[in-house]
Protein backbone atom coordinates (compact mmCIF):
# COMPACT_ATOMS: atom_id res chain seq x y z
CA UNK A 1 0.00 0.00 0.00
CA UNK A 2 0.96 3.85 -0.40
CA UNK A 3 1.30 4.87 3.11
CA UNK A 4 3.52 2.71 5.35
CA UNK A 5 1.64 2.78 9.00
CA UNK A 6 2.60 -0.01 11.44
CA UNK A 7 -0.89 0.62 13.02
CA UNK A 8 -2.87 -0.13 9.77
CA UNK A 9 -0.15 -3.47 9.25
CA UNK A 10 -1.32 -4.47 12.82
CA UNK A 11 -5.18 -3.83 12.30
CA UNK A 12 -5.02 -5.79 9.24
CA UNK A 13 -3.19 -8.65 11.05
CA UNK A 14 -5.30 -8.58 14.30
CA UNK A 15 -8.63 -8.93 11.75
CA UNK A 16 -6.78 -11.60 9.25
CA UNK A 17 -6.02 -14.18 12.84
CA UNK A 18 -9.36 -13.55 13.96
CA UNK A 19 -10.75 -14.77 10.83
CA UNK A 20 -8.66 -17.84 10.85
CA UNK A 21 -9.89 -18.50 14.46
CA UNK A 22 -13.42 -18.03 13.62
CA UNK A 23 -13.24 -20.11 10.63
CA UNK A 24 -11.81 -23.00 12.57
CA UNK A 25 -13.34 -22.57 15.61
CA UNK A 26 -15.96 -25.35 14.06
CA UNK A 27 -13.62 -27.67 13.17
CA UNK A 28 -11.44 -27.22 16.60
CA UNK A 29 -14.76 -27.97 18.42
CA UNK A 30 -15.60 -31.31 16.17
CA UNK A 31 -11.72 -32.63 16.59
CA UNK A 32 -12.09 -31.65 20.71
CA UNK A 33 -15.31 -33.90 20.37
CA UNK A 34 -13.32 -36.34 18.75
CA UNK A 35 -11.22 -37.46 21.53
CA UNK A 36 -14.27 -37.41 24.54
CA UNK A 37 -16.77 -39.81 25.38
CA UNK A 38 -20.26 -39.74 24.84
CA UNK A 39 -20.98 -38.84 28.60
CA UNK A 40 -18.59 -35.80 28.85
CA UNK A 41 -20.15 -34.17 25.75
CA UNK A 42 -23.95 -34.51 26.61
CA UNK A 43 -23.11 -32.89 30.21
CA UNK A 44 -22.39 -30.07 27.84
CA UNK A 45 -19.03 -29.11 29.69
CA UNK A 46 -16.77 -30.24 26.97
CA UNK A 47 -13.32 -29.17 27.75
CA UNK A 48 -11.51 -26.73 25.20
CA UNK A 49 -8.53 -29.27 25.36
CA UNK A 50 -8.24 -32.81 23.88
CA UNK A 51 -9.10 -35.74 26.32
CA UNK A 52 -7.96 -39.03 25.75
CA UNK A 53 -10.39 -41.46 23.80
CA UNK A 54 -9.56 -40.32 20.46
CA UNK A 55 -7.27 -44.21 19.99
CA UNK A 56 -10.98 -45.12 21.02
CA UNK A 57 -13.37 -42.89 19.14
CA UNK A 58 -11.41 -43.41 15.80
CA UNK A 59 -10.88 -47.38 15.58
CA UNK A 60 -14.53 -47.63 16.78
CA UNK A 61 -15.83 -45.35 14.32
CA UNK A 62 -13.72 -46.68 11.73
CA UNK A 63 -14.08 -50.58 12.15
CA UNK A 64 -17.60 -50.43 13.88
CA UNK A 65 -19.54 -47.36 13.25
CA UNK A 66 -22.67 -45.76 15.51
CA UNK A 67 -24.41 -47.56 17.84
CA UNK A 68 -27.89 -46.93 15.79
CA UNK A 69 -26.53 -47.37 11.95
CA UNK A 70 -23.50 -49.81 12.57
CA UNK A 71 -22.07 -49.57 9.32
CA UNK A 72 -18.22 -48.87 9.69
CA UNK A 73 -17.23 -45.33 8.54
CA UNK A 74 -14.43 -47.15 6.43
CA UNK A 75 -16.21 -48.52 4.11
CA UNK A 76 -18.12 -45.13 3.44
CA UNK A 77 -14.63 -43.87 2.78
CA UNK A 78 -13.93 -46.01 0.21
CA UNK A 79 -17.39 -45.42 -1.03
CA UNK A 80 -16.75 -41.93 -1.14
CA UNK A 81 -13.25 -42.07 -2.18
CA UNK A 82 -14.52 -44.57 -5.61
CA UNK A 83 -17.22 -41.60 -5.94
CA UNK A 84 -15.12 -38.87 -6.36
CA UNK A 85 -12.67 -40.61 -8.60
CA UNK A 86 -15.09 -42.03 -10.59
CA UNK A 87 -16.81 -38.24 -11.16
CA UNK A 88 -13.42 -36.57 -11.52
CA UNK A 89 -11.59 -39.08 -13.88
CA UNK A 90 -15.21 -39.70 -15.86
CA UNK A 91 -15.95 -36.02 -15.96
CA UNK A 92 -11.71 -35.05 -17.44
CA UNK A 93 -12.04 -38.11 -19.79
CA UNK A 94 -15.55 -37.38 -21.20
CA UNK A 95 -14.72 -33.91 -21.43
CA UNK A 96 -11.41 -34.08 -23.01
CA UNK A 97 -12.40 -35.62 -26.05
CA UNK A 98 -15.40 -34.06 -26.73
CA UNK A 99 -13.78 -31.16 -26.13
CA UNK A 100 -10.71 -32.30 -29.21
CA UNK A 101 -13.23 -33.36 -31.29
CA UNK A 102 -15.25 -29.78 -31.07
CA UNK A 103 -11.61 -27.46 -31.53
CA UNK A 104 -9.63 -29.66 -34.02
CA UNK A 105 -12.26 -31.28 -36.13
CA UNK A 106 -15.22 -30.40 -38.64
CA UNK A 107 -17.80 -32.31 -38.29
CA UNK A 108 -21.59 -31.98 -39.23
CA UNK A 109 -23.39 -30.44 -36.49
CA UNK A 110 -20.34 -29.57 -35.07
CA UNK A 111 -22.20 -26.09 -33.05
CA UNK A 112 -25.12 -28.13 -32.53
CA UNK A 113 -23.39 -30.35 -30.20
CA UNK A 114 -21.52 -28.03 -28.51
CA UNK A 115 -24.64 -26.22 -27.58
CA UNK A 116 -26.19 -29.26 -26.54
CA UNK A 117 -23.39 -28.86 -24.08
CA UNK A 118 -23.38 -25.83 -23.00
CA UNK A 119 -26.59 -25.86 -22.25
CA UNK A 120 -25.87 -28.08 -19.16
CA UNK A 121 -24.29 -25.41 -17.29
CA UNK A 122 -27.66 -24.41 -16.47
CA UNK A 123 -29.05 -26.80 -14.38
CA UNK A 124 -27.79 -28.38 -11.29
CA UNK A 125 -28.98 -31.87 -10.91
CA UNK A 126 -31.08 -30.36 -7.97
CA UNK A 127 -33.69 -29.04 -10.13
CA UNK A 128 -34.70 -32.67 -12.37
CA UNK A 129 -33.68 -34.92 -9.14
CA UNK A 130 -37.04 -36.83 -9.73
CA UNK A 131 -36.78 -37.83 -12.90
CA UNK A 132 -33.40 -38.11 -13.27
CA UNK A 133 -34.27 -41.11 -10.03
CA UNK A 134 -36.77 -42.51 -11.95
CA UNK A 135 -34.44 -42.70 -15.17
CA UNK A 136 -31.46 -44.44 -12.80
CA UNK A 137 -34.41 -46.46 -11.68
CA UNK A 138 -35.52 -47.66 -14.95
CA UNK A 139 -31.58 -48.78 -15.64
CA UNK A 140 -31.23 -51.28 -12.84
CA UNK A 141 -28.50 -48.56 -11.53
CA UNK A 142 -30.22 -48.21 -7.88
CA UNK A 143 -27.32 -48.67 -5.22
CA UNK A 144 -24.67 -48.76 -7.82
CA UNK A 145 -21.01 -46.77 -8.12
CA UNK A 146 -22.64 -46.02 -11.80
CA UNK A 147 -25.59 -44.87 -10.65
CA UNK A 148 -23.83 -42.50 -8.31
CA UNK A 149 -21.18 -40.99 -10.63
CA UNK A 150 -22.78 -40.80 -14.28
CA UNK A 151 -25.79 -38.03 -13.29
CA UNK A 152 -22.94 -35.70 -12.00
CA UNK A 153 -20.62 -35.62 -14.97
CA UNK A 154 -23.27 -35.31 -17.12
CA UNK A 155 -22.41 -30.89 -17.13
CA UNK A 156 -20.18 -28.38 -19.60
CA UNK A 157 -17.77 -27.24 -17.05
CA UNK A 158 -14.93 -29.58 -18.57
CA UNK A 159 -15.80 -28.98 -21.82
CA UNK A 160 -15.65 -25.47 -21.97
CA UNK A 161 -12.39 -25.04 -19.85
CA UNK A 162 -10.58 -27.82 -22.11
CA UNK A 163 -11.98 -26.14 -25.14
CA UNK A 164 -10.89 -22.81 -23.77
CA UNK A 165 -7.50 -23.99 -23.03
CA UNK A 166 -7.40 -26.19 -26.66
CA UNK A 167 -7.79 -22.81 -28.15
CA UNK A 168 -4.73 -20.75 -26.70
CA UNK A 169 -2.19 -23.82 -28.18
CA UNK A 170 -0.78 -22.13 -31.25
CA UNK A 171 -1.99 -23.65 -34.72
CA UNK A 172 1.30 -23.81 -35.47
CA UNK A 173 2.00 -27.24 -33.64
CA UNK A 174 -0.88 -29.00 -35.21
CA UNK A 175 0.40 -27.90 -38.93
CA UNK A 176 4.06 -29.14 -37.53
CA UNK A 177 2.55 -32.61 -35.91
CA UNK A 178 0.85 -33.32 -39.25
CA UNK A 179 4.07 -32.14 -41.19
CA UNK A 180 6.01 -35.09 -39.39
CA UNK A 181 3.20 -37.15 -40.02
CA UNK A 182 1.23 -37.61 -37.00
CA UNK A 183 -2.05 -38.83 -37.30
CA UNK A 184 -5.44 -37.24 -34.86
CA UNK A 185 -4.63 -39.98 -32.17
CA UNK A 186 -0.56 -39.46 -32.40
CA UNK A 187 -1.02 -35.60 -31.90
CA UNK A 188 -3.52 -35.83 -29.23
CA UNK A 189 -1.32 -38.32 -26.96
CA UNK A 190 1.77 -36.51 -27.72
CA UNK A 191 1.06 -33.22 -28.20
CA UNK A 192 -2.15 -32.59 -26.62
CA UNK A 193 -2.10 -34.58 -23.59
CA UNK A 194 1.57 -33.24 -22.38
CA UNK A 195 0.06 -29.57 -22.20
CA UNK A 196 -3.03 -30.20 -20.65
CA UNK A 197 -1.42 -31.70 -17.80
CA UNK A 198 -1.68 -28.94 -15.90
CA UNK A 199 -5.60 -28.13 -16.55
CA UNK A 200 -5.97 -31.52 -15.91
CA UNK A 201 -4.91 -31.67 -12.69
CA UNK A 202 -6.93 -28.67 -11.61
CA UNK A 203 -10.05 -30.10 -13.24
CA UNK A 204 -9.16 -32.63 -11.11
CA UNK A 205 -9.40 -31.22 -7.10
CA UNK A 206 -12.10 -29.40 -8.24
CA UNK A 207 -14.00 -32.20 -9.41
CA UNK A 208 -12.65 -34.53 -6.63
CA UNK A 209 -13.99 -31.94 -4.01
CA UNK A 210 -17.24 -31.81 -6.10
CA UNK A 211 -17.51 -35.38 -6.10
CA UNK A 212 -16.41 -36.32 -2.30
CA UNK A 213 -18.99 -34.00 -0.94
CA UNK A 214 -22.70 -34.91 -3.09
CA UNK A 215 -25.01 -35.10 -0.66
CA UNK A 216 -28.50 -34.93 -2.07
CA UNK A 217 -28.08 -37.27 -5.47
CA UNK A 218 -26.49 -40.11 -2.81
CA UNK A 219 -28.98 -39.78 -0.09
CA UNK A 220 -31.89 -40.37 -2.87
CA UNK A 221 -30.19 -43.50 -4.81
CA UNK A 222 -28.75 -44.98 -2.27
CA UNK A 223 -30.93 -47.63 0.18
CA UNK A 224 -28.15 -49.92 1.06
CA UNK A 225 -26.60 -48.91 3.85
CA UNK A 226 -23.17 -50.77 2.66
CA UNK A 227 -23.07 -47.94 -0.73
CA UNK A 228 -23.29 -45.25 1.80
CA UNK A 229 -21.10 -41.91 1.42
CA UNK A 230 -19.81 -40.71 4.66
CA UNK A 231 -21.22 -37.04 4.35
CA UNK A 232 -24.52 -39.29 4.06
CA UNK A 233 -23.50 -41.29 7.17
CA UNK A 234 -22.90 -38.55 9.14
CA UNK A 235 -26.59 -37.63 9.10
CA UNK A 236 -27.60 -40.83 10.17
CA UNK A 237 -25.77 -40.85 12.85
CA UNK A 238 -27.12 -37.93 14.22
CA UNK A 239 -31.02 -37.99 13.45
CA UNK A 240 -31.77 -40.50 15.69
CA UNK A 241 -33.65 -39.02 19.31
CA UNK A 242 -31.35 -36.50 20.55
CA UNK A 243 -30.24 -37.97 23.44
CA UNK A 244 -28.74 -41.17 21.57
CA UNK A 245 -27.08 -39.39 19.35
CA UNK A 246 -23.52 -40.44 20.23
CA UNK A 247 -22.14 -37.19 19.86
CA UNK A 248 -17.76 -37.59 20.01
CA UNK A 249 -18.46 -41.04 17.11
CA UNK A 250 -20.82 -38.56 14.73
CA UNK A 251 -17.90 -35.71 15.29
CA UNK A 252 -15.30 -38.34 14.40
CA UNK A 253 -16.63 -39.47 11.48
CA UNK A 254 -17.20 -35.73 10.48
CA UNK A 255 -13.38 -34.88 11.13
CA UNK A 256 -12.83 -38.23 9.08
CA UNK A 257 -14.55 -36.93 6.20
CA UNK A 258 -13.41 -33.43 6.42
CA UNK A 259 -9.22 -34.83 5.32
CA UNK A 260 -9.52 -36.24 2.25
CA UNK A 261 -11.08 -32.39 -0.07
CA UNK A 262 -9.15 -30.31 2.92
CA UNK A 263 -6.00 -32.06 2.48
CA UNK A 264 -6.67 -31.88 -1.11
CA UNK A 265 -6.93 -27.78 -1.16
CA UNK A 266 -3.80 -27.16 1.44
CA UNK A 267 -1.36 -28.68 -1.01
CA UNK A 268 -2.88 -28.42 -3.99
CA UNK A 269 -4.03 -25.00 -3.48
CA UNK A 270 -1.86 -23.42 -6.87
CA UNK A 271 -4.03 -25.93 -9.15
CA UNK A 272 -7.37 -25.54 -6.48
CA UNK A 273 -7.42 -21.88 -7.13
CA UNK A 274 -6.43 -22.08 -11.00
CA UNK A 275 -9.05 -24.43 -11.36
CA UNK A 276 -11.74 -22.11 -9.58
CA UNK A 277 -10.95 -19.55 -11.30
CA UNK A 278 -11.06 -20.93 -14.62
CA UNK A 279 -13.71 -23.72 -14.17
CA UNK A 280 -15.87 -20.50 -13.16
CA UNK A 281 -15.53 -18.14 -16.52
CA UNK B 1 -14.08 -20.86 -32.04
CA UNK B 2 -12.52 -22.37 -35.24
CA UNK B 3 -9.19 -23.53 -35.60
CA UNK B 4 -7.80 -22.95 -39.05
CA UNK B 5 -5.62 -26.09 -39.05
CA UNK B 6 -7.49 -29.45 -38.35
CA UNK B 7 -8.19 -32.95 -38.62
CA UNK B 8 -10.60 -34.11 -41.80
CA UNK B 9 -12.83 -36.56 -41.78
CA UNK B 10 -16.09 -37.30 -39.52
CA UNK B 11 -16.31 -40.59 -38.11
CA UNK B 12 -13.76 -40.33 -35.34
CA UNK B 13 -14.70 -36.97 -34.26
CA UNK B 14 -18.30 -38.50 -33.97
CA UNK B 15 -16.94 -40.96 -31.78
CA UNK B 16 -15.00 -38.34 -29.33
CA UNK B 17 -18.35 -36.68 -29.05
CA UNK B 18 -20.25 -39.90 -28.42
CA UNK B 19 -19.43 -40.34 -24.71
CA UNK B 20 -20.25 -36.72 -23.62
CA UNK B 21 -23.13 -36.68 -25.60
CA UNK B 22 -24.78 -39.94 -24.31
CA UNK B 23 -24.36 -38.68 -20.92
CA UNK B 24 -25.83 -35.42 -21.38
CA UNK B 25 -29.08 -36.81 -23.38
CA UNK B 26 -29.48 -39.63 -20.61
CA UNK B 27 -29.38 -37.62 -17.73
CA UNK B 28 -30.08 -34.47 -18.43
CA UNK B 29 -32.20 -33.94 -21.22
CA UNK B 30 -34.32 -36.86 -20.72
CA UNK B 31 -35.26 -36.03 -17.42
CA UNK B 32 -35.26 -32.12 -18.12
CA UNK B 33 -38.07 -32.77 -20.32
CA UNK B 34 -39.61 -35.61 -17.93
CA UNK B 35 -39.82 -33.11 -15.52
CA UNK B 36 -41.65 -30.19 -18.32
CA UNK B 37 -44.36 -32.97 -19.48
CA UNK B 38 -44.90 -34.12 -16.14
CA UNK B 39 -45.85 -30.54 -15.25
CA UNK B 40 -48.94 -30.53 -17.76
CA UNK B 41 -49.68 -33.82 -16.53
CA UNK B 42 -51.71 -35.18 -13.71
CA UNK B 43 -51.57 -39.06 -12.95
CA UNK B 44 -54.07 -40.63 -10.82
CA UNK B 45 -53.46 -42.07 -7.25
CA UNK B 46 -52.03 -45.31 -8.51
CA UNK B 47 -50.36 -43.18 -11.36
CA UNK B 48 -51.34 -45.92 -14.27
CA UNK B 49 -53.36 -43.35 -16.13
CA UNK B 50 -52.28 -39.77 -16.48
CA UNK B 51 -54.32 -36.89 -18.85
CA UNK B 52 -52.82 -33.40 -19.65
CA UNK B 53 -54.06 -30.84 -17.39
CA UNK B 54 -52.71 -27.80 -19.18
CA UNK B 55 -51.38 -25.51 -16.48
CA UNK B 56 -53.61 -26.62 -13.96
CA UNK B 57 -50.40 -27.68 -11.86
CA UNK B 58 -48.68 -24.14 -12.20
CA UNK B 59 -51.39 -22.48 -11.02
CA UNK B 60 -52.02 -24.70 -8.31
CA UNK B 61 -48.34 -24.32 -7.17
CA UNK B 62 -48.97 -20.47 -6.99
CA UNK B 63 -52.28 -20.89 -5.09
CA UNK B 64 -50.33 -22.96 -2.64
CA UNK B 65 -49.68 -20.31 0.40
CA UNK B 66 -46.71 -22.83 1.30
CA UNK B 67 -45.11 -22.11 -1.57
CA UNK B 68 -44.95 -18.41 -1.34
CA UNK B 69 -43.81 -19.16 2.22
CA UNK B 70 -41.07 -21.08 0.72
CA UNK B 71 -40.45 -18.35 -1.52
CA UNK B 72 -40.06 -15.88 1.25
CA UNK B 73 -37.86 -18.10 2.94
CA UNK B 74 -35.26 -18.73 0.16
CA UNK B 75 -35.46 -14.79 -0.46
CA UNK B 76 -34.61 -14.23 3.32
CA UNK B 77 -31.88 -17.03 3.33
CA UNK B 78 -30.39 -15.87 0.35
CA UNK B 79 -30.24 -12.37 0.95
CA UNK B 80 -28.51 -12.69 4.40
CA UNK B 81 -26.29 -15.27 3.23
CA UNK B 82 -25.24 -13.15 -0.15
CA UNK B 83 -24.75 -10.09 2.28
CA UNK B 84 -22.56 -11.37 5.06
CA UNK B 85 -20.59 -14.08 2.79
CA UNK B 86 -19.91 -11.09 0.39
CA UNK B 87 -18.99 -8.73 3.23
CA UNK B 88 -16.93 -10.72 5.48
CA UNK B 89 -15.17 -11.68 2.57
CA UNK B 90 -14.37 -8.42 1.25
CA UNK B 91 -12.89 -6.91 4.54
CA UNK B 92 -10.32 -10.59 4.84
CA UNK B 93 -9.61 -9.94 1.27
CA UNK B 94 -8.32 -6.26 1.78
CA UNK B 95 -6.88 -7.08 4.63
CA UNK B 96 -4.61 -10.13 2.89
CA UNK B 97 -3.91 -8.01 0.15
CA UNK B 98 -1.68 -5.30 1.98
CA UNK B 99 1.48 -7.30 1.13
CA UNK B 100 1.83 -8.76 4.51
CA UNK B 101 4.70 -10.87 5.46
CA UNK B 102 2.51 -13.79 6.24
CA UNK B 103 -0.12 -13.18 3.24
CA UNK B 104 -0.14 -16.53 1.52
CA UNK B 105 -0.16 -18.49 5.07
CA UNK B 106 -3.28 -16.53 5.61
CA UNK B 107 -4.72 -17.25 2.41
CA UNK B 108 -3.76 -20.99 2.82
CA UNK B 109 -6.19 -20.85 6.33
CA UNK B 110 -8.84 -18.99 4.95
CA UNK B 111 -9.72 -20.57 1.78
CA UNK B 112 -10.15 -24.59 3.08
CA UNK B 113 -13.54 -24.59 4.81
CA UNK B 114 -14.36 -24.61 0.52
CA UNK B 115 -13.70 -27.90 0.93
CA UNK B 116 -16.11 -29.27 3.56
CA UNK B 117 -18.98 -30.61 2.77
CA UNK B 118 -22.28 -28.55 3.15
CA UNK B 119 -23.95 -31.10 5.23
CA UNK B 120 -20.32 -31.61 7.49
CA UNK B 121 -20.91 -27.74 7.86
CA UNK B 122 -24.42 -27.78 8.90
CA UNK B 123 -23.55 -30.67 11.42
CA UNK B 124 -20.39 -28.95 12.95
CA UNK B 125 -22.36 -25.61 13.80
CA UNK B 126 -25.08 -27.31 14.92
CA UNK B 127 -22.78 -29.60 17.42
CA UNK B 128 -21.57 -25.66 18.49
CA UNK B 129 -24.66 -23.86 18.82
CA UNK B 130 -26.64 -27.39 20.54
CA UNK B 131 -29.15 -25.90 23.11
CA UNK B 132 -27.86 -27.93 25.51
CA UNK B 133 -24.74 -29.33 24.68
CA UNK B 134 -22.88 -26.75 22.46
CA UNK B 135 -19.89 -24.73 23.32
CA UNK B 136 -21.69 -21.51 22.17
CA UNK B 137 -25.56 -22.61 22.42
CA UNK B 138 -25.71 -23.41 25.95
CA UNK B 139 -24.21 -20.14 27.34
CA UNK B 140 -26.85 -18.65 25.17
CA UNK B 141 -29.07 -20.64 27.63
CA UNK B 142 -27.46 -20.04 30.39
CA UNK B 143 -27.53 -16.32 29.93
CA UNK B 144 -31.74 -16.68 29.41
CA UNK B 145 -31.69 -15.68 25.72
CA UNK B 146 -34.51 -18.65 24.96
CA UNK B 147 -32.08 -20.44 22.05
CA UNK B 148 -33.60 -23.59 20.66
CA UNK B 149 -33.18 -24.19 16.72
CA UNK B 150 -34.97 -27.31 17.08
CA UNK B 151 -37.98 -25.54 18.50
CA UNK B 152 -37.71 -21.87 17.48
CA UNK B 153 -37.72 -21.06 13.37
CA UNK B 154 -35.70 -17.82 13.76
CA UNK B 155 -33.00 -19.71 15.54
CA UNK B 156 -32.79 -22.34 13.25
CA UNK B 157 -32.67 -19.79 10.50
CA UNK B 158 -29.71 -17.98 12.29
CA UNK B 159 -27.93 -21.38 12.06
CA UNK B 160 -28.10 -22.05 9.00
CA UNK B 161 -27.29 -18.41 7.99
CA UNK B 162 -24.18 -18.75 10.14
CA UNK B 163 -23.04 -22.26 8.00
CA UNK B 164 -24.21 -21.63 5.34
CA UNK B 165 -22.03 -18.07 4.81
CA UNK B 166 -18.92 -19.93 6.81
CA UNK B 167 -18.64 -22.57 4.20
CA UNK B 168 -18.69 -19.69 1.19
CA UNK B 169 -16.82 -17.07 2.65
CA UNK B 170 -13.55 -18.85 1.28
CA UNK B 171 -14.94 -18.99 -2.39
CA UNK B 172 -15.91 -15.13 -2.09
CA UNK B 173 -12.22 -14.10 -0.89
CA UNK B 174 -10.60 -15.94 -3.49
CA UNK B 175 -12.66 -13.95 -5.92
CA UNK B 176 -12.26 -10.53 -4.17
CA UNK B 177 -8.34 -10.97 -3.55
CA UNK B 178 -7.85 -11.84 -7.14
CA UNK B 179 -9.86 -9.09 -8.26
CA UNK B 180 -7.94 -6.35 -5.82
CA UNK B 181 -4.72 -8.21 -6.75
CA UNK B 182 -5.51 -6.86 -10.01
CA UNK B 183 -5.88 -3.33 -9.92
CA UNK B 184 -2.95 -1.81 -10.92
CA UNK B 185 -1.14 -0.17 -7.78
CA UNK B 186 -0.69 3.20 -9.74
CA UNK B 187 -4.17 4.10 -9.93
CA UNK B 188 -4.60 3.63 -6.00
CA UNK B 189 -0.81 5.53 -5.59
CA UNK B 190 -2.67 8.64 -7.55
CA UNK B 191 -5.49 8.64 -5.59
CA UNK B 192 -3.14 8.71 -2.49
CA UNK B 193 -1.48 12.21 -4.36
CA UNK B 194 -4.27 13.78 -5.23
CA UNK B 195 -4.94 13.45 -1.09
CA UNK B 196 -7.61 10.77 -0.45
CA UNK B 197 -6.94 8.65 2.66
CA UNK B 198 -6.89 5.30 2.49
CA UNK B 199 -11.18 5.11 3.24
CA UNK B 200 -11.75 7.23 0.53
CA UNK B 201 -9.67 5.49 -1.63
CA UNK B 202 -11.34 2.38 -0.98
CA UNK B 203 -14.99 3.67 -1.50
CA UNK B 204 -14.12 5.76 -4.65
CA UNK B 205 -11.52 3.38 -6.44
CA UNK B 206 -11.30 0.36 -5.09
CA UNK B 207 -14.85 -0.75 -4.86
CA UNK B 208 -15.96 0.59 -7.92
CA UNK B 209 -13.65 -1.43 -9.84
CA UNK B 210 -13.97 -4.51 -7.77
CA UNK B 211 -17.87 -4.15 -8.87
CA UNK B 212 -17.69 -6.75 -11.89
CA UNK B 213 -15.88 -9.31 -9.09
CA UNK B 214 -18.77 -8.12 -7.07
CA UNK B 215 -21.77 -8.86 -9.32
CA UNK B 216 -20.36 -11.94 -10.45
CA UNK B 217 -19.74 -13.24 -6.78
CA UNK B 218 -23.18 -12.40 -5.93
CA UNK B 219 -24.30 -14.68 -8.97
CA UNK B 220 -22.73 -17.19 -7.85
CA UNK B 221 -23.62 -16.93 -4.04
CA UNK B 222 -27.68 -16.64 -4.58
CA UNK B 223 -27.04 -19.92 -6.35
CA UNK B 224 -24.88 -21.29 -4.20
CA UNK B 225 -27.96 -20.18 -1.64
CA UNK B 226 -30.37 -21.83 -4.37
CA UNK B 227 -28.69 -25.27 -4.31
CA UNK B 228 -25.61 -26.09 -2.35
CA UNK B 229 -27.35 -25.18 0.80
CA UNK B 230 -29.82 -28.26 0.90
CA UNK B 231 -27.18 -30.37 2.47
CA UNK B 232 -27.03 -28.01 5.14
CA UNK B 233 -30.68 -27.25 5.45
CA UNK B 234 -31.37 -31.81 5.04
CA UNK B 235 -28.80 -32.31 8.07
CA UNK B 236 -29.46 -29.30 10.43
CA UNK B 237 -33.06 -28.88 10.48
CA UNK B 238 -34.79 -31.65 7.63
CA UNK B 239 -37.28 -28.03 6.50
CA UNK B 240 -38.29 -27.68 10.17
CA UNK B 241 -39.24 -26.60 12.69
CA UNK B 242 -42.87 -26.48 11.11
CA UNK B 243 -41.59 -26.03 7.73
CA UNK B 244 -40.10 -22.38 9.25
CA UNK B 245 -36.73 -22.91 6.97
CA UNK B 246 -38.40 -24.93 3.88
CA UNK B 247 -36.61 -23.61 0.42
CA UNK B 248 -37.49 -23.92 -2.81
CA UNK B 249 -35.44 -26.19 -3.59
CA UNK B 250 -35.90 -28.45 -0.23
CA UNK B 251 -39.58 -27.88 -1.09
CA UNK B 252 -39.11 -29.96 -4.67
CA UNK B 253 -37.34 -32.65 -2.52
CA UNK B 254 -39.88 -32.96 0.31
CA UNK B 255 -42.73 -32.69 -1.36
CA UNK B 256 -41.63 -35.87 -4.34
CA UNK B 257 -39.99 -37.86 -1.05
CA UNK B 258 -43.68 -37.51 0.47
CA UNK B 259 -45.04 -39.92 -2.33
CA UNK B 260 -47.21 -36.67 -2.89
CA UNK B 261 -48.43 -35.27 -6.36
CA UNK B 262 -45.50 -35.49 -8.95
CA UNK B 263 -47.42 -33.08 -11.21
CA UNK B 264 -47.23 -30.99 -8.71
CA UNK B 265 -43.47 -31.50 -7.82
CA UNK B 266 -42.97 -31.00 -11.81
CA UNK B 267 -43.88 -27.77 -11.72
CA UNK B 268 -42.00 -26.54 -8.91
CA UNK B 269 -39.01 -28.21 -10.78
CA UNK B 270 -39.40 -26.00 -14.08
CA UNK B 271 -40.15 -23.23 -11.73
CA UNK B 272 -36.83 -23.64 -10.47
CA UNK B 273 -35.53 -24.10 -13.98
CA UNK B 274 -36.46 -20.99 -14.92
CA UNK B 275 -35.53 -19.13 -11.95
CA UNK B 276 -31.85 -20.38 -12.79
CA UNK B 277 -31.68 -20.07 -16.25
CA UNK B 278 -32.53 -16.45 -15.85
CA UNK B 279 -29.69 -16.03 -13.45
CA UNK B 280 -27.22 -17.98 -15.70
CA UNK B 281 -28.35 -16.14 -18.22
CA UNK B 282 -27.95 -12.45 -16.59
CA UNK B 283 -24.22 -13.90 -15.54
CA UNK B 284 -23.36 -14.35 -18.72
CA UNK B 285 -24.90 -11.06 -19.98
CA UNK B 286 -23.45 -8.76 -17.86
CA UNK B 287 -19.81 -10.65 -16.42
CA UNK B 288 -18.55 -12.81 -18.96
CA UNK B 289 -16.44 -10.08 -20.34
CA UNK B 290 -15.94 -7.76 -17.77
CA UNK B 291 -14.39 -9.76 -15.21
CA UNK B 292 -10.38 -9.73 -14.60
CA UNK B 293 -8.59 -12.35 -12.95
Amino acid sequence: MVENRPFRDFMAYLTLVLGVVLVAFPVYLAIMASTFDTATIINGNMPLFPGDQALENYSRALFYGGKTAREPVMGMMVNSMIVALGIAFGKILISILSAYAVVYFRFPFRRTAFWVIFITLMLPVEVRIYPTYKIVADLGLLDTYSGLVLPLIASATGTLLFRQFFMTIPEELLEASKIDGAGAFRFFKDTLLPLSMTTIAALFVIQFIYGWNQYLWPLLITTKSSMQTIVIGIKKMITTTDALTEWNIAMTTAVLAMVPPVLVVIFMQRLFVKGLVETEK
Amino acid sequence: MEKRAHFSGWTLPLLLIIPQMAITVIFFYLPASQAIRQSFLREDAFGLASEFVGFENYSAVFEQPEYYRAMITTVIFSTLVAFFSLAVALLFATQADKSLRAGHAFKTLLIWPYAVAPAIAGVLWMFMFHPTLGTLGRPLNLMGLDWNPMLDGTDAMILLVLSATWKHVSYNFLFFLAGLQAIPKSVIEAGAIDGAGPVRRFWTIVFPLLSPTTFFLLVVTIVYVFFETFGIIDAVTGGGPAGSTTTLVYKVFADGRSGGDLGLSAAQSVVLMVIVIALTAIQFRYVERKVQY
